[in-house]
């Protein structure tokens, strides 16, 4: 007999399993029903952990017959971007240098997973160290996008996305660097939503963009954004970034989730907008009338450098991530070249034949930047046009309360059809990259379909801190709509 | 090289372990000896996802000894990281500082001969973290132990303001003090605390004409004999191969030399294909450190008055030689406890002589310091005064002294009970002499002759006398009564 | 296409990015790379005079820690994910030249 997958978000979910209605057992049994069915199509996975889930489930099931209390995720099956560590299972980071390392500790949000007593249903497939904007750059597998499986589901966490769309597990965390939870949410037709710097530990999360990187949530609906962001949101004492709780108290994100805000003032960039394919642009035109009816104000403002915002990223990014990829050496963990001739071979051998071409490229890109005679030229200007884009949206923000574009100015496109040309990529995160520079937090709610059926993500973005706010104003068009309660067909 | 005249430069470079119970950005404990690997975490083995967290200790340990070294120390500082790939930097990159340090322009004093001392000025001290250690073991393979990765570093770098390989040394030695001085670093050179590579060259007059030779920097010094024979070696080196090639300082030819301890000179280490490119940029991982009032005075009000200082003061004022100064301030310990039984009124010279003599001894056979011996200040003080008033002799205060650390009491007690008090009363002392005279008329008729033989007689005479009264009497009046008995 | 950045450059570049790059890698990557810069000059647009750099986009300082021991993971853990040991080491092939 099938196990019955219900068609519910966490919160429902977690609720019924708290209260004994359904078993977590159930569920998690029904989850890998589904992975057994699609996941040889979809590929989201690169790991997933049958017997310890159930084991998990079988746990939280006898404790709340117990009467025992239980944590905000109770019973609820989720999945993790192979980029956070954890002591279970390999952390790849998508890449054949870690293709076998073992971590000996939990990142942060991993540990709050678990003692919220979520049932970790396995790692999930990424462009390698998070660095692309399909999942293509994995360099373990494919994944497809389960709305259209020749086409990509967005990266960098793809693999996390597509597993929330093929209900491969209720919610997924992803990381944002430059759009990497919004592009692909867009793109799996999912809410994705990337905190504001400092918000969410970043310790166990593999470095990329150490300025840039955020862990977020991924789920079906903005709720569910709101429970996720309850579990991981908050300050870390082994994280030197993340915000105390003194300057930024973390609220109850769920508290006043359905409470509209009112006499809200709604920023849109046009000239911006007017740089996305048609389909999005209506779509994008439909949020703003669905706001309108709700009484909000639109108001058209400018973002002066946005245009200037893959520049320095780009910069920034490759610096960092030059910097932080460096210790994948062959030497203390990951992957060693066989037969090196001396120890400098180790070096340039275990990393060549371990990492892939965009890693690669990006290191090349980030060493040449902070090389003696560039810095001040690449890295040192890129730092100060990332001021005069965080300054855009501390004037914009003087005029409105969050401001609304695309995510992307596509949809999800065929898979290959961008890999040959990285400048072409680089430049589709257009709509994202300024949230990172800036350190803002940004989410991606689903808001249409284009002409081929593929999701649309409509992006707002609020000022540091006011996560839930953010939430209220993706709840108030979210529930005039019913774009989240769609779900693919996996053919 | 006599035909050559030269003037000698040398600028040193220091990097000193900071004394704190756990590593800069983590929590292993430092510690040495241990089994390799055995303290080690995911952060300082720089494994993927890890981020440091600064240690609040290293870093005022840092500032008090930026203080002590009369530097500016910076109201807003941050953190970088220089990147380079070598086994024993798991991360490939360290975390240190670049263009805002914490403290830059300072000075350090160091003690030449008789009471003077000479400024070498400090360009800038920083924190960093160490990386571990490369061993080379016997076959094609380096084993890598990181236990010492991620310790805290404090790096010094001075001016070229010394001009001999004495200065040198003095200067090592100095900064070795003020740090144990002000208890931030063990300081112990058997254990790596502190590591020096000096920048030499040779400014030489020939003909009227100056040459500089090229720098050289000598890596691998561990001890304060290496750093000194280094640079004698490399005075001669350098003059030499400036006789024969007149090779002259250049841009670009600084050359580093490693120091061979048992050839006893430097050699070439192999050329690198290109320098260093560290490729500095501001470490995202840890927020800029900012500097308040407050903050600063807590920190200064941890000094003390420096070794130098005291050590200057000895010389100069209480008239103590360099070696006896040297050796009370050697420990701050001792200098203090020194200060204090000076304060309360005992003699510098005697109180010098009684601790020098008598109080290390002690306190290195019981494992302490002089001021944990037992005994108080007051009552060492009252030991000098009495010695000084004639009431005792010196020898009897060595034990005297001995005995009040064994029995806690004081020394007037003490002096009593072992019959250890003078007899200095001339009156009472002529009769024994008289008496002595009577026995000894040989001696006597030696004494008085007034040629070689009479300081001996007189010493002998001296001596029955000291045997009669046990040792009681003060010599000093038993002398004064034998001139004048016999001229 | 801009020459921002020549071959012999970026095996430079590789060399300090510790990657053992094909000659074909070389062409390819200095081609790519060339056109990247050639896009981030857009910076140059920008009039930054007299704006401050902005490296971190918090408005937080002095985050520290109190010097308490932790366990440490122990020789065994620490070693578990190394390609080659030597006892309770890495191992590397023999380092001949010193820093």
């Amino acid at each position: 007999m099938r196990d019955e997958l219900p068609d519910i978000d966490c919160r429902g979910l977690r609720d019924q399993i708290a209260a004994g209605d359904v078993k977590s057992v159930a569920v998690t049994k029904a989850v890998f029903e589904q992975i057994e069915k699609h996941e040889r199509t979809i590929g989201a996975y690169i790991n997933t952990f049958k017997e310890q889930a159930l084991a998990k489930a079988q746990k939280i099931d006898d404790k709340i017959a117990a009467g025992e209390p239980v944590g905000k995720l109770a019973g609820v099956p989720v999945a993790i971007k192979d980029n956070m560590c954890t002591t279970f299972g390999a952390t790849t980071c998508a890449s054949k240098i870690l293709e076998n390392f073992h971590s000996p500790y939990n990142a942060t949000v991993v540990e709050k997973l678990l003692a919220a007593d979520a049932v970790i249903v396995g790692k999930t497939n990424m462009d390698e160290f998070a660095m692309g904007s399909s999942t293509e750059n994995s360099g373990l597998k494919q994944t497809v996008n389960p709305w259209d499986t020749s086409r990509v589901p967005g990266g960098s966490s793809g693999g996390s996305t597509a597993a929330v769309a093929a209900r491969f597990c209720y919610a997924a965390l992803g990381s944002d660097t430059g759009g990497s939870i919004r592009q692909p949410a867009s793109f799996c037709g999912v809410v994705g939503l990337k905190p504001t710097y400092g918000r969410v530990s970043r310790f166990g999360l593999v470095a990329y963009g150490s300025s840039l990187d955020q862990i977020g949530p991924i789920t079906r609906t903005v709720g569910d954004c709101a429970l996720m962001m309850n579990v991981i949101a908050g300050y870390d004492p082994a994280d030197s970034t993340s915000i105390d709780e003194k300057t930024a108290p973390v609220p109850d994100y769920l508290e006043k989730l359905d409470e509209p805000i009112k006499r809200l003032k709604i920023g849109t960039v046009p000239e911006l907008n007017a740089g996305s394919d048609s389909d999005v642009q209506k779509a994008i035109s439909g949020a703003i009338e669905v706001y309108k009816k709700l009484g909000v104000e639109i108001v058209e403002i400018e973002m002066p450098h946005f245009d200037y915002a893959i520049a320095p990223y780009y910069i920034i990014a490759t610096a960092e991530a030059s910097s932080n990829l460096a210790r994948y050496d062959g030497v203390h963990y990951g992957h060693r070249t066989k037969n090196p001739k001396d120890y400098i071979e180790v070096y340039t051998k275990s990393r060549a034949e371990g990492f892939g071409k965009e890693v690669k490229r990006r290191i090349m890109l980030g060493t040449y930047a902070l090389s003696s005679g560039y810095y001040d030229a690449y890295y040192l200007k890129a730092l100060k046009v990332r001021n005069l884009i965080r300054g855009d949206f501390t004037k914009a923000f003087e005029r409105c309360e969050v401001i609304l574009m695309p995510v992307s100015p596509t949809t999800a496109f065929k898979i290959d059809e961008k890999v040959d040309d990285p400048l072409k990529m680089y430049l589709s995160d257009i709509y994202t990259i300024a949230a990172n520079l800036a350190g803002i937090p940004s989410i991606s709610v689903p808001c249409g379909f284009d002409k081929n059926n593929l999701p649309i993500g409509l992006q707002i973005l609020s000022p540091a801190f006011s996560e839930d706010k953010l939430l209220r104003i993706a709840r108030m068009y979210e529930k005039e709509t019913d774009w989240h309660k769609k779900k693919p067909v996996i053919s | 090289m006599s035909e050559l005249q030269y003037k000698v430069v040398v600028g040193l470079e220091i990097h000193v372990h900071l004394g704190t119970k756990t590593k800069m950005f983590c929590g292993c404990e430092l510690s040495f000896g241990e089994e390799a690997n055995s303290r080690v975490c995911p952060v300082c083995l720089g494994m993927p996802g890890v981020l440091p967290v600064m240690n609040k200790q290293a870093f005022e340990y840092a500032v008090l000894v930026a203080m002590a070294l009369n530097c500016e120390v910076a109201k807003f500082t941050k953190w970088d990281r220089k990147g380079y790939y070598y086994p024993d930097l798991p991360k490939n990159y360290q975390i240190s500082q670049y263009d805002l340090p914490l403290s830059r322009n300072g000075f350090i004093e160091i003690p030449l001969e008789s009471g003077k001392t000479k400024r070498i000025g400090i360009i800038r001290a920083h924190l960093e973290e160490d990386a571990g250690k490369n061993l080379h073991a016997t076959g094609n393979f380096s084993q890598v132990d990181l236990n010492r990765a991620g310790t805290p570093l404090l790096e010094i770098v001075t001016e070229p303001d010394m001009n001999s390989a004495a200065e040198v040394r003095a200067l090592a030695e100095e900064l070795q003090r003020i740090v144990r001085y002000l208890g931030v670093s063990e300081a112990d050179m058997q254990k790596g605390h502190m590591r020096f590579e000096p920048n030499v060259n040779l400014v030489i007059t020939k003909n009227g004409k100056e040459y500089k030779t090229p720098i050289v920097e000598v890596k691998n010094l561990n001890s304060f004999r290496a750093l000194e024979k280094s640079i004698e070696y490399e005075i001669g080196r350098q003059a030499e191969r400036f006789l024969e090639t007149g090779e002259v300082m250049e841009m670009g030819n600084k050359s580093t030399h490693g120091w061979d301890d048992i050839k006893e000179a430097t050699v070439l280490q192999r050329e690198k294909e290109e320098a260093h490119d560290y490729r500095y940029f501001p470490e995202p991982d840890l927020v800029p450190v900012e500097l308040t009032e407050q903050w600063l005075k807590d920190i200064k009000s941890r000094l003390c008055e420096l070794p130098i200082k005291k050590q200057m003061r000895y010389v100069n004022e209480y008239k103590l030689s360099d070696y006896d100064a040297g050796v009370l301030t050697a420990e701050r310990t001792t200098g203090e406890f020194f200060d204090e039984v000076v304060k309360a009124g005992g003699e510098p010279k005697r109180v010098c002589n009684l601790l020098t003599q008598v109080g290390l001894k002690l306190a290195n056979e019981k494992g302490c310091s002089v001021a944990e011996l037992g005994v108080k200040p007051d009552a060492l003080a009252q030991l000098a005064k009495m010695i000084e008033a004639g009431t005792v002799s010196a020898t009897a205060s060595t034990v005297i002294f001995e005995k009040m650390v064994k029995a806690g009491k004081e020394p007037e007690i003490i002096a009593k009970e072992h019959n250890l008090i003078q007899k200095s009363d001339a009156g009472k002392l002529k009769k024994i002499v008289e008496q002595v005279l009577a026995d000894n008329q040989k001696a006597v008729d030696d004494a008085k002759s007034g040629d070689k033989k009479s300081k001996k007689a007189m010493s002998f005479l001296l001596g029955q006398v000291m045997q009669k009264t046990k040792g009681q009497a003060n010599p000093k009046v038993v002398s004064e009564i034998l001139e004048k008995k016999l001229g | 296409m801009g020459k921002r950045i020549n071959q012999t450059e970026a095996r430079k570049v590789a060399k300090l990015s510790r990657l053992d790059l094909s000659e074909e890698e070389i062409a390819e990557f200095t081609g790519q790379l060339s056109a990247i810069l050639d896009y981030v000059a857009k910076m140059n647009e920008l009039d930054t005079t007299g704006i401050e750099p902005l490296a971190h986009c918090l408005p937080i300082r002095n985050v520290f820690r109190e010097d308490v021991i932790k366990e440490s993971l122990g020789t065994e853990k620490t070693l578990a994910n190394a390609p080659q040991r030597d006892g309770e080491f890495f191992k590397v092939p023999k380092i001949i030249d010193s820093k």
